[in-house]
């Protein structure tokens, strides 16, 4: 059993101890990426924050009325709107003298990558000082499974069953966002709690638009046992198709680099969801894989 | 102060009279002089607000959701196809009954493009929850915004004024603008009892399970009906301090008509000096100006229209398959009525067509003449 002996790596004393603002008891499913994001973000972030949910699996995770598992205000939203909701919410605590209250949209990938793309590039063009964060789990789980624009190739979905596998590669999300010219630009993963906690207690210093890009298992979805879901968000880092990194100001840091170099099929292999991959969809995505870590390694300043 | 404002430079002044805070607005024409009159007055102080300048209409109603669940007066303007985009929202705020107020010109919807005058854009929103109230003048306008706040943070609903695109959007008139001191003392500021509160942290709008949502559109519906009590009672205390009368409906020469025309928007102008005409050749005709259409003032309709012979309801707007939206909702109020009049349900001036005095006289001399209104509307001025 793999999963008793495995320690507990990277946690901080701070992450541990920290205020709780996400009470347990929520509707998650086991292993879910995204409760366990949220809970660790908002430890990073303090009680001085107020959240966003567009439709997505947090809209149920957070509870049914007349529960909340949330120890923060907390506003539901329209699906596509959790960036413009949240500019009105900046605007409104300013007006209140409460400019430092953190704003927070906490949206998946279907909410960032495709529906609410308009709203959140107008935000971010606005450079409104929000902080926006996708969790992203790479289809939409909610509604049960469907492609999104955050679907890797080679994914099996329910809207891309076997015969007819995804084969575009996933949006990139992380260059749309910097191309807007934004302070704060970072990646996460459930894998690397102490990073989660350091990067949202630095979000909520910086003022303008933050975009915190965080890769969120989903066990139901991906095919994989819920007790596997922080391994397998690890190996999406050691093989390099999630790095773990950040940009402020232009300045690129790479975070992490991985204590252990994991293929990209190995990392696929890993997952029932890429069990129709063909071998070139494979081997395209290592190659896709290996630019994108050299174009990073390029920009980033190993030095820092 | 008597100033000359065009019906949206009207709108405009309203909004800073009631001292919104945050407004967030996208351009459309005929709505576009709003935008540009609000951006020159919060950014010379005139307005201390935030104005946010969003990609769209829907993000301006998103906008807006957040800021007034902060708990801040917030306000918009639109028409048209901007309204139709924000629909989803529009419903949402009804839901989380956000006492948000907009104006929206009436604009003919597309296809094909058409700016002019027509109320299918509003009226295509009955549904979603917000109290609509239709204006005929720019004072009107600008009246009806400072008492639709008062309204819409009394009972916890958002309320859409709407006016005529062109007819009144661009048409300058004589406008009293009041003081802004009395329109503090008229209009408090907003201090709602729940809002997205750091020291009181709360949950809006999330998951109902069928166990409460029932109850929950309930009381949605409830918050709509007691606009019917409050309204007037906003009307009189807004008489007692600006002098000017409004109500949820207006009635004109109405005691002894034996036809009463009923209209909304600019169209009644026309009409009402249509009545004075006829009335001087001995004709007894009345009018009823629609102005609350939402919440549906069912009861005053029937006090109003079920004791006179025949009414003609003139929709500018059209329902493809129905007719005329304000006739059909006519019909199905009096309807349990044990006498009813005559209704003749009469589509005019879509998509900007003008509608003048002699139309008008047109459309009620063929009501007149006729004892048999056949339920179909009648299309006034349809080309053969």
């Amino acid at each position: 059993m793999e999963r008793t002996t495995q320690k507990m790596i990277e946690i901080p004393r701070d992450v541990m101890t920290g205020e709780e603002l996400w009470q347990p008891g929520v509707l998650s499913c086991q292993g879910c990426g995204a409760s366990l994001a949220l809970k660790l973000a908002l430890k990073g972030l303090g009680r001085r924050t107020v959240v966003v949910i567009p439709a997505c699996c947090m809209s149920i995770i957070v509870g049914s009325y007349p529960y909340s598992a949330s120890q923060v205000p907390l506003l539901h939203v329209p699906f596509e709107t959790a960036a413009a909701a949240a500019s009105g919410i900046r605007a409104a605590l300013d007006v209140r003298g409460e400019k430092d209250v953190v704003v927070m949209a906490w949206a998946g990938d279907g909410g960032t990558f495709d529906i609410g793309l308009q709203a959140l590039s107008g935000a971010a063009e606005r450079n409104d000082d929000i902080l926006y964060v996708c969790y992203d789990n790479e289809a939409y789980m909610n509604t049960g499974i469907q492609r999104s624009g955050a679907t890797p190739a080679g994914a099996w979905t329910t809207t891309t069953p076997g015969e007819a596998i995804k084969e575009e590669p996933k949006k990139d999300i992380e260059k749309i966002m910097l191309s807007h010219g934004i302070p704060y630009m970072a990646t996460a993963s459930v894998a690397y709690p102490a990073d989660i906690y350091t990067k949202f207690s630095k979000a909520r210093s910086i003022k303008g638009t933050k975009f915190i890009h965080m890769l969120s298992p989903c066990p139901p979805g991906w095919q994989i046992d819920s007790a596997d879901s922080i391994k397998v968000s690890r190996m999406a880092t050691q093989s390099k198709v999630f790095p773990i990194y950040e940009v402020e100001d232009g300045k690129y840091t790479i975070n992490v680099y991985p204590e252990k170099e994991v293929a990209v099929g190995e990392y696929m292999k890993a997952q029932g969801r890429f069990r129709y991959i063909a071998d070139d969809t494979v081997n395209a995505a290592q190659e896709l894989t290996n630019n994108k870590w050299r174009e990073l390694t390029g920009l980033a300043d190993r030095k820092s | 102060m008597r100033q000359l404002l065009k019906g949206n430079y009207a709108v405009a002044e309203g909004a800073r009279l009631c001292r919104v805070k945050v407004i967030s607005a996208y351009p459309i024409t005929p709505q576009t002089s709003i935008v540009e009159r609000l951006s020159e007055i919060c950014a010379s102080g005139e307005l201390d607000a935030k104005f946010i300048k969003v990609e769209s209409e829907h993000s301006a109603m998103a906008t807006l959701v957040g800021a007034s669940s902060a708990g801040v007066r917030a306000f918009t303007a639109t028409s048209s196809n901007g309204l139709l985009l924000m629909h989803e929202v529009l419903h949402w705020v009804a839901g989380a009954r956000l006492p948000i107020v907009m104006t929206n010109v009436n604009r003919a919807v597309s296809a094909g493009w058409n700016i002019w005058a027509d109320q299918t854009d509003s009226i295509s929103q009955r549904d979603t929850g917000w109290l609509q109230i239709y204006c005929e003048s720019s004072q009107e306008v600008l009246d009806s915004v400072i008492m639709a706040y008062r309204l819409a943070e009394k009972i916890l609903m958002p309320v859409m004024l709407t006016y005529d695109a062109f007819f009144l959007s661009h048409t300058t008139e004589v406008v009293d603008v009041p003081d802004i001191e009395r329109v503090d003392e008229f209009l408090p500021p907003y201090r709602p009892d729940f809002k997205l509160d750091i020291d009181n942290p709360r949950m809006f709008g999330g998951l109902i399970s069928p166990d409460y949502f029932y109850e929950h559109r309930y009381t949605v519906h409830k918050a709509s009906l007691e606009a019917l009590n409050y309204y007037p009672e906003v009307c009189r205390e807004f008489k007692d301090v600006f002098g000017r009368e409004y109500d949820v409906t207006e009635e004109y020469q109405i005691d002894d008509a034996e036809l009463v025309v009923v209209t909304a928007g600019t169209i009644t102008s026309v009409a009402r000096i249509t009545v004075d005409k006829m009335r001087e050749a001995g004709k007894k005709i009345g009018l009823m100006k629609l102005r609350v259409f939402r919440p549906t003032p069912v009861e005053l309709w029937r006090n109003v229209l079920g004791k006179v012979a025949k009414v003609v309801v003139i929709d500018r707007n059209l329902s493809p398959g129905l007719g005329g939206v304000f006739a059909n909702e006519i019909q199905a109020a009096l309807y349990p009525l044990q006498t009813r009049p005559l209704i003749y349900p009469v589509v005019a001036g879509l998509g900007g067509r003008d509608v003048t005095p002699a139309d008008i006289e047109g459309i009620i001399n063929h009501a007149l003449s006729s004892d048999d209104p056949a339920g179909a509307p009648l299309f006034w001025g349809l080309k053969q």
